[in-house]
């Protein structure tokens, strides 16, 4: 049952990135490739009537892993406060950046939240990816499973007696930050190219071009240093060959990736690349959560203190009871998202009302 | 007392504080917009489309500035109480992860086509967007409504072996007594929120001498809802909450009448302020034997004061608890009084031309906001020194390994960004209405 539970937790974390990524990334191209009024008026309306549903994933996955699993959400939530409360301030500014801009015409209110747009999300993208960082590196758990950290020590990895003096931020962690901006980034171009036209696709297809190549090194030295830091991430992978099946999944996406963005215009390419962008994040978020399975927060510390499924895990009828109404309650959100994106779908286009 | 425990107390308190002014107007707005949009329809009249078109502009500022100051509440029951977390997550994560499931995908999704759909949509498929987000909302209001009832009066639970609280009847936990009665009273503030706003800004516009027809649709339907809810606010909502404290909380009861000593007939204080080193009231204004006639139904009936429970188990702040709680009930029978005097002169046909009272609909827009948080903080203080009832104390369950500085530093921050979302808001919401319902778009992205 906690395996189950952790799985779902893992697809709703990949479904939050994979969908909320792509506005992150439109954000972060956003000042860059969107030149006139007009062409940043069309990245709003890609984004706007989807950005917040895009988000509840991160609402729901949150509730979903605090109900699953509350010792993990306790200890994590109180452990990692100060990049998290950082975290919620850039997704207030970036929500009130997207939808308060609207209101007003004036070029000096536009511009403003142009700016607070565009920052937040590049912001965001970081601190995701640290995030993560975070979790593969392990944090200095103590005993009673509770932990604290300071934004940065020195930013050596494992410092101190056994990892105590570890901070959120170190090269380690900002390395996996830097791999998340860049992946977002053309992510987010790739989607900009399937939902525009003329001067704007050419200019996010530009950008997925150039990124693709820095994407691909940085995957092969996040894997390196993941590798050099813990050391332990590959057992699960020799005890079950199938695994390596994910590595596989991500580097040929990102063939399928660069393939389809050389092709040029078109919207079957576009879509295309947007889907192998797609997959490779599920595929480097499913390698980390099989790497670490049945751990979910490594202690730096002693690994007998890291948190585990079993060790976190909330009542057995509590679970059971929510598998029923988890299960209904997704079917129905898929339903309202297929209407939502079929009501959206296509290029957009500068006339007309609304988005 | 530790520093710390008082920081994220406040930092709850007031994160939740405002938050808790935008989902109010959310939830009591949704409703009446479903109402203006029926009427639309029904008679095929485009003012009452322009008057839906008009609200749906100040709902959707509203429900930004809810999303991104709900956000942070979610996280804040890790980040700042993770002890409580820990103990009842396996509780209390099934009714937040549900809020999340169930109404924030739904209200998420259907929000987009309601706002900026209009012209892709059928009338018909529009209506259903607007009454799909009137539900999302409500259901959200539900689970987080459960949520604290929860915490208020504990069921459904059974304890493990490491001393946390797991679920154990699905079914006792949403069917709560409590939450149910909480609920609605809850959602019926929120209706009088909704209502006495919508009344507001059409007696500012009958006042001003512009958009009149609307101004009128505001002032009618306002007014017809407010004076609905405002007696159901009473009765039998309030007083069914009343008779839960009565039953489950008889110190809070206690504390929040500042009745110190047991008695028969019990008196109900309307004014005096509660003296707690002294254990009286200063200054009373009493009713005989009321407070025991609305707690039991009998007017000599026995009623519970302070005196009867161990001092460490009275609320931590009486004084407090004692006001909130007065304004509440005052506030609330002043609105039964605007709402029966207004609705009065509306069927005698006097309501557009009675200038003065047009002027009390107009000021009155701050009240209904003042209640609703008047009334949580009576709700929640009253709860003290408890977290969860009887079960953990709110000394116990604050993030024991964040420091107070680290707590403050975020606290500090919070309130800068609110008090800059809050310009913005008023600034907007300002704008909105001095351009009136008739002005069209407005925000097109
Ligand atoms: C417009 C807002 C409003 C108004 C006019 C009233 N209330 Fe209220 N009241 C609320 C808004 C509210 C609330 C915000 O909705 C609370 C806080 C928690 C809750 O469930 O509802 C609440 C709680 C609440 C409680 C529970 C406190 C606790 O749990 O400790 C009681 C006993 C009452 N109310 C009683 C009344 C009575 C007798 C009123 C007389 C008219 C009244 N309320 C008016
Ligand atoms: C419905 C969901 C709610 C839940 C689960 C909840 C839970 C909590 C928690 C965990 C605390 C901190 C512990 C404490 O100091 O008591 C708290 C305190 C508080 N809450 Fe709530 N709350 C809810 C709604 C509200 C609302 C809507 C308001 C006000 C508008 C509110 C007002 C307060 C206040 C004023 C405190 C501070 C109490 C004190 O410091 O003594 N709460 N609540
Ligand atoms: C501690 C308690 C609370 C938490 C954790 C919380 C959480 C949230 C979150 C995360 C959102 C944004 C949802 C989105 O993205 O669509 C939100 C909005 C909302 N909340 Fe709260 N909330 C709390 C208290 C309350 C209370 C007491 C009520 C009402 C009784 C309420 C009603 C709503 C509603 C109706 C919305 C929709 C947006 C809006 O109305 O502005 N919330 N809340």
């Amino acid at each position: 049952m906690a395996t189950l539970w952790f799985m779902i937790v893992a697809v709703m974390v990949a479904a939050y990135v994979v969908l909320d990524g792509f506005d992150l990334g439109a954000g972060v191209i956003y000042l860059g490739a969107a030149r006139t009024p007009q062409e940043r008026q069309t990245i709003m309306r890609a984004i706007g009537p989807v950005w917040d549903g895009n988000e509840v994933w991160l609402l729901a996955a949150g509730g979903t892993l605090y109900f699953a699993f509350p010792l993990l959400y306790a200890s994590s939530f109180s452990g990692f406060y100060l990049p998290l409360m950082i975290v919620l301030w850039l997704l207030m500014l970036r929500g009130i950046g997207i939808e308060l801009r609207a209101h007003m015409e004036n070029p000096v209110w536009r511009g403003f939240f142009d700016v607070v747009f565009c920052l937040s999300s590049l912001l965001l993208t970081i601190f995701f990816g640290a995030a993560l960082g975070n979790v593969v590196r392990g944090v200095p758990l103590a005993a009673d499973g509770y932990f604290f950290e300071p934004l940065w020590t020195n930013f050596r990895v494992n410092q101190g007696i056994a990892g105590t003096n570890n901070g959120i931020l170190d090269w380690y962690t900002v390395l996996t930050g830097v791999i998340a901006l860049v992946t977002l980034t053309v992510h987010g171009s790739l989607y900009i190219a399937v939902k525009t036209e003329g001067d704007l696709n050419r200019r996010a297809r530009a950008v997925a071009l150039w990124a693709w190549p820095v994407q691909l090194f940085l995957t092969v030295i996040g894997l390196i240093a993941t590798i050099y830091i813990r050391p332990t991430v590959l057992d699960n992978y020799k005890q079950h060959v199938i695994g390596f099946l994910i590595p596989a999944i991500v580097y040929g996406s990102l063939a399928v990736m660069i393939y389809a963005i050389r092709k040029g215009e078109g919207p079957a390419k576009e879509k295309l690349a947007f889907v192998a962008s797609a997959l490779y994040i599920v595929g480097m978020l499913v390698g980390a959560a099989f790497a670490l399975y049945p751990v979910v927060l490594p202690a730096s510390t002693d690994p007998a203190r890291s948190l585990t499924i079993d060790n976190t895990a909330a009542g057995q009828h509590g679970l059971t009871v929510g598998l029923i109404w988890w299960i209904l309650a997704l079917i129905l959100a898929l339903g309202y998202f297929t209407v939502l994106f079929r009501m959206f779908k296509g290029k957009v286009r500068i006339e007309g009302e609304g988005y | 007392m530790d520093n710390a425990l008082i920081v994220h107390r406040l930092h709850f308190a007031f994160t939740i504080t405002f938050h808790y002014l935008f989902p109010q107007l959310t939830m009591g707005l949704a409703p009446l917009i479903v109402v203006l949009k029926t009427l639309g329809l029904r008679r095929n009249d485009e003012t009452y489309h322009q008057a839906a078109r008009f609200w749906a502009r100040i709902f959707g500022i509203n429900f930004v500035l809810g999303v991104v100051t709900g956000i942070p509440m979610e996280f804040q029951f890790g980040t700042n109480w993770s002890h409580f977390s820990r103990f009842a997550g396996g509780v209390i994560g099934q009714t937040l992860a549900m809020e999340g499931m169930f109404a924030f995908f739904l209200e998420s999704a259907f929000l987009g086509l309601f706002l900026y759909g209009e012209k892709r949509l059928s009338p018909r498929a529009h209506w259903w967007s607007a009454v799909a987000v009137c539900l999302g909302s409500w259901l959200s209001g539900f689970f987080i409504i459960v949520t604290d009832a929860w915490m208020q009066h504990p069921v459904g639970y059974a304890r493990a072996a490491d001393g946390s609280v797991q679920l154990s009847s699905f079914w006792a936990l949403v069917l709560n007594p409590w939450a149910w009665w909480q609920y609605a009273h809850n959602m019926s503030g929120a209706v009088i929120t909704g209502s006495f706003v919508m009344a507001s800004v059409g007696a500012f516009y009958l006042l001003w001498g512009k958009f009149v027809a609307h101004g009128r649709i505001f002032v009618r339907v306002g007014v017809l809802a407010g004076l609905i809810f405002s007696v159901l606010q009473l009765f039998p909502t309030g007083d069914g909450q009343g008779r839960m404290l009565a039953e489950n909380q008889p110190v809070t009861l206690a504390a929040m009448e500042a009745l110190f000593e047991s008695q028969p007939g019990a008196p109900l204080v309307l004014i005096g302020q509660p003296n707690v080193d002294e254990k009286k009231i200063d200054n009373p204004l009493v009713i005989p034997n009321a407070l025991s006639f609305l707690t039991y139904r009998a007017w000599t009936a026995q009623v519970k004061g302070l005196n009867a429970f161990p001092e460490d188990e009275w609320p931590s702040n009486i004084a407090l608890l004692y006001f909130s709680y007065h304004i509440m009930v005052g506030l609330g029978t002043l609105f039964i009084a605007i709402s029966v005097v207004a609705a009065f002169l509306l069927w005698r046909g006097k309501l557009f031309s009675s200038h003065w009272m047009l002027w009390i609909l107009l000021l009155a827009l701050p009240f209904p906001y003042i209640a609703n948080t008047a009334g949580w903080i009576t709700a929640e203080i009253g709860r003290q020194p408890w977290l969860v009832y009887s079960l953990m104390r709110t000394a116990d369950g604050y993030s024991k390994t964040v420091s107070a500085g680290n707590g403050m530093f975020t606290l500090l921050g919070f309130m800068g960004m609110y008090m800059v979302l809050g310009i913005l808001f008023l600034f907007l919401v300002r704008r909105e209405i001095e351009q009136g319902p008739e002005a069209e778009g407005g925000s097109a992205h």
